[in-house]
């Protein structure tokens, strides 16, 4: 049976991993490959390094990092942060890794996503999408959050999905940071809207927020960062816990 | 890209591989991977126009297709109604999803049920690894493992010289690592 998997998200600048972590044994623990390969070994299924950095020396810094985790770790990566066009996807496919995430450069030009399914195949493709519930419903927004848009997340989603994402990334802004659970209504609805996976990301604080992304959101991926470079959650013991609460997870 | 990955992938194995599309240089190799990029009649086009179809269906050293590598040596193919390689007796084919939650791609860790073969050597029941394709294998003779999404498909296949891998044995892990190995040592 395919497997839930589990994503842990590792934000870069200047080459650096910028959260700290609370891994024991490891040598550099800002080192985003020695903390990329400390995940693959505890059984993370796949990782996901955003770029974070602003200048230009940071950008080819992190190219170097992308070459040095497609060499060194044996499962599947997406990188994000920083991709506004096809030759960005190119270089970053380039160097080595399996998808790009593409969050305000595919709202401001949508054609984007069709160029790199057309290019490098939809399952390259990965739609990322902050939004916020208000009184409108759910907005998308730009800029990490800071800029709202006039796109519903419904509407985007299916759009994107059908222009040839491969998974939509939905973070919900609401529950980003709070560790009281992802939003899984909105994420049932896309998933049941939805003809591609769904990568829950935003709000985990606890394993039981898992098994609900997946259980109630049917989530087919959940996406997490603090929880699991601050050691609250170990990534064994989360599937050891979801295996018992019978979500299908890889062990 | 999958074929960097095959090569890291290998050279992780201490295994220093040539990347080539000359005919001498696939005959003389000691072992062939043959991995997937792109649309199958864009490959199988490349393939005839660089003489490699022929180069391929004759090899009498071991050769391991991987992902589109697998359908390509397979006998024809949905994907741009592509006459293909005709190595394995089977046709590939596009998953139909059945219920909503089947989603195409199949895309993720997935188990293989019934693995044999030396590709396999030391294998249980239920291993994980991973895969992200819209076209299948059905079933057939030459199935040396299965895998179950929306309905039972050829996660492998075995007939002579000839090894195929629906799923990418280079982005699976210690499991796909075994499976490069037992190849290598074949």
């Amino acid at each position: 049976m395919l497997a839930k998997r589990i994503i842990p998200c590792l934000d870069v600048k200047d080459g650096q991993t910028v959260k700290g972590t609370n891994f024991v044994n490891l040598r550099q623990a800002g080192d985003p490959v020695e903390l990329g390969r400390a995940y693959s070994e505890q059984g993370a299924d796949e990782l996901v390094f955003l770029d974070i950095t602003a200048s230009h020396e940071g950008r080819k810094t992190f190219t170097d990092m992308v070459q040095r985790v497609a060499a060194e770790i044996s499962i599947p990566f997406t990188v994000g942060g920083g991709i506004s066009e096809l030759h960005d996807v190119e270089k970053m496919l380039s160097a080595g890794a399996d998808k790009v995430s593409i969050n305000s450069a595919a709202i401001r030009n949508p054609n984007l996503i069709d160029e790199i399914a057309y290019n490098f195949g939809s399952q390259v493709c990965v739609v990322a999408i902050d939004a916020r519930l208000d009184e409108n419903g759910w907005t998308c927004y730009l800029n990490g959050g800071r800029i709202p848009t006039e796109r519903n997340l419904f509407d985007w989603a299916k759009e994107a999905n059908q222009r040839g994402a491969g998974e939509i990334l939905f973070t919900s802004m609401n529950h980003d940071g709070v560790k009281a659970g992802f939003a899984n209504d909105a994420l049932a609805r896309l998933a049941d809207e939805l003809s591609i996976p769904v990568i829950a990301s935003g709000g985990a604080g606890c394993m039981e927020h898992f098994r609900d992304a997946f259980a109630i959101g049917h989530a087919d991926a959940a996406l997490a960062a603090s929880v699991f470079h601050f050691g609250e959650i170990g990534i064994p013991e989360l599937k050891e816990y979801l295996r018992a609460e019978k979500i299908n997870v890889r062990l | 890209m999958y074929i960097y990955s095959v090569i890291h992938a290998l050279q992780r194995l201490g295994v220093n591989p040539i990347l080539t599309d000359n005919p001498e240089e696939l005959q003389k190799a000691d072992k062939v991977l043959f991995p997937g990029q792109g649309e199958a009649s864009n490959a199988m086009r490349y393939l005839r126009e660089h003489g490699l179809d022929k180069v391929i269906t004759e090899l009498k050293n071991p050769i391991l297709g991987i992902c589109i590598g697998q359908q390509l040596m397979c006998r024809h193919s949905e994907e741009g109604d592509t006459e293909c390689l005709g190595i394995f007796d089977a046709d590939v084919l596009r998953f139909k999803p059945q219920r909503h939650e089947d989603k195409v791609p199949h895309m993720g860790w997935n188990q293989l049920e019934g693995p044999t073969s030396e590709l396999f050597k030391g294998f249980g029941e239920g291993e994980f690894v991973y895969f992200v394709h819209s076209y299948y294998v059905p079933v057939c003779e030459n199935t040396i493992a299965t895998t179950q999404y929306i309905i039972p498909f050829s996660a492998a296949l075995h007939k002579d010289n000839f090894y195929a891998t629906q799923f990418h044995p280079e982005k699976s892990g210690s499991v796909g690592e075994r499976i490069i190995k037992n190849f290598l040592e074949l």
